[in-house]
């Protein structure tokens, strides 16, 4: 069998669209499918588009074991995340004025509480511990009597590690704080069962999980009742949370993949952790190659490595065969490398060094076995290439050198 | 982001990679850049007793704008004197790779590469 190349190791960045869920996107767009404005109540068009709309709701709500009243749809997890922080903050903020998450959430939750910070509320970024996960003790210290909401994300979308949530919400019920979970990573990867989770807010994407782009949903929680004030204000769908006309075939095709994320991610995650093992097994015995995140505490869908001495982007260069992304962003002159892997305390040569490889659904073992060879390839090529390298052979310290910043 | 054919070209098949005897009186070594910026360039210059430099050899850590910079430079500073490697400018080196503006930096790097490896060497010459 021959491989088909590129090899798309970036899963976690998108995922295409499964063929089922294409399909059924398909019957929502043209005169002869189901094309009506869910929003028009007075003829069948309205009313056939509104069942699609609510059963997709229904699809969505059994994935994370909520009420489907609770979900409310949006444009994605941005947006869900934005609604979330900036609702529920802004409605109770004569609750207290204070933030607490972490400074290894998506930048959709970091710029957030930024625009927060400019409203006069003060936030609390607290980093984690070198292994990717919030310390529950460091959590509970940073809770304040003025703090109104927590944010932490479910599954980390650079290294995969996954929270403690249960934990951590229970912390928040016990204080009054409202807890919002960006969950845009976790669906059909973790089981997620909002009925026992104590969680208030969600935010939920799409197109991470084998549905389209430009949707999402945000869980506001019932029991007990959470508000949020409305971001976009217009003819008041979604109960006044989220005007705008519902994108049916996008909302069809949301509900579509999280329902075969429910059916299918119990097996679909043993063989996703199958080829994340084979690969892991496959680049360890290189030298000098260090897993980021923590390896228990993680979805089995990534793998977010440090080549030592490598620098990230000349690595990707040669790796031009597979689609994977660095954590190094040598595309500006500031040169920043992740601030998800130096917020882990990794020095500046292994955070510029890193690779995230993330798998999914159609990630085959040949593909794995091709990838491995071409990695070990690519690197051996740029170490013989690399100062670095020969400086830690000749076992120079590289922290005693006078580097020349530019 | 796409690299022009000359920067592929120099990344998969750089020019003069290596090292040469940095305690040898005729070799400069310039090394520029550091780890935290995510790039670090060494040039090493051979200079003979006519003051024309005979061979050259790199080795960089960073992008492949980097590497191209280097393993350029390289080649161009082959069979010259150190006066007219010393007029070689950053700008030479961006429009032969025709370098993206985010990339200025690697051309920068380059010259001033040269630079660091002609002061080395001179300060091993430094005529009483």
């Amino acid at each position: 069998m021959t491989l088909k190349l590129p090899i798309y190791l970036d899963y976690s960045a998108t995922t295409p669209v499964d063929d089922r869920v294409a399909k059924k996107m398909c019957d929502c767009l043209t005169a002869e499918g189901n094309f009506g404005n869910p929003a028009s109540r007075s003829h069948v068009f309205g009313w056939k588009a509104e069942e699609a709309v609510e059963d997709a709701r229904e699809q969505v709500a059994a994935l994370v074991g909520a009420d489907p009243k609770e979900i409310v749809w949006t444009s994605g997890a941005t947006e869900s995340n934005n609604l979330a922080i900036k609702g529920a903050a802004q409605f109770y903020k004569k609750k207290g004025r204070h933030i607490v998450t972490m400074s290894t959430e998506h930048k959709a939750v970091i710029d957030t509480c930024r625009a927060l910070e400019r409203e006069g509320f003060e936030v609390t970024y607290l980093d984690p511990e070198p292994n990717g996960l919030m310390d529950i003790d460091k959590f509970k210290a940073a809770l304040r009597d003025d703090t109104v909401l927590a944010s932490v994300m479910f599954v980390n979308n650079e290294i995969g590690v996954v929270q403690d949530i249960v934990q951590l919400g229970s912390i928040c019920r016990e204080n009054g704080i409202i807890f919002h979970v960006d969950a845009a990573q976790a669906t059909g990867k973790v089981k997620i069962d909002l009925e026992s989770l104590p969680v208030d807010l969600m935010s939920f994407s799409a197109h991470k999980t084998y549905g389209p782009k430009g949707i999402g949903a945000l869980y506001v929680r019932r029991k007990p009742r959470i508000r949020v004030e409305a971001q976009m204000h217009g003819g008041g769908h979604e109960r006044g949370m989220r005007s705008g006309t519902l994108a049916t075939h996008q909302i069809v095709g949301m509900g579509e993949a999280f329902r075969l994320a429910g059916l299918e991610m119990a097996n679909e995650n043993e063989r996703i952790r199958m080829l994340r093992d084979r690969l892991w097994a496959g680049l360890q015995d290189m030298e000098e190659v260090y897993l980021n995140g923590d390896f228990e505490r993680r979805v089995p869908h990534n793998l977010n490595v440090s080549f030592n001495y490598v620098e990230g982007e000349s690595l990707i260069m040669a790796l031009k065969d597979i689609a994977v992304s660095s954590g190094s962003a040598c595309t500006s002159a500031s040169l920043e490398p992740s601030y998800v892997l130096r917020a882990l305390g990794r020095n500046d040569e292994l955070a510029h060094s890193s690779i995230r490889f993330t798998f999914g659904r159609y990630t085959t073992p040949e593909e794995i076995d091709y990838v491995i060879a071409l990695v070990k390839r690519a690197v051996g090529k740029l170490r013989d290439l690399s100062p670095l390298w020969e400086m830690y052979k000749d076992g120079i310290d590289l922290n005693s050198v006078q580097w020349a910043h530019h | 982001m796409a690299y022009t054919d000359k920067v592929i070209d120099h990344y998969e098949n750089p020019r003069n990679v290596g090292s040469l005897d940095k305690e040898d009186p005729s070799v400069g070594t310039g090394m520029v850049g550091a780890p935290a910026c995510g790039d670090v360039m060494r040039l090493q210059i051979k200079v003979n007793e006519q003051g024309i430099i005979e061979d050259a050899k790199f080795k960089t850590y960073g992008c492949g704008s980097a590497i191209a910079s280097s393993s350029l430079v390289t080649e161009w500073v082959k069979g010259k004197t150190l006066d007219e490697v010393k007029m070689i400018r950053n700008k030479d080196i961006a429009e032969e790779l025709e370098l993206p503006p985010v990339k200025i930096h690697c051309s920068v790097l380059a010259e001033d590469a040269i630079a660091a490896a002609i002061a080395d060497y001179q300060s091993k010459h430094v005529t009483a």
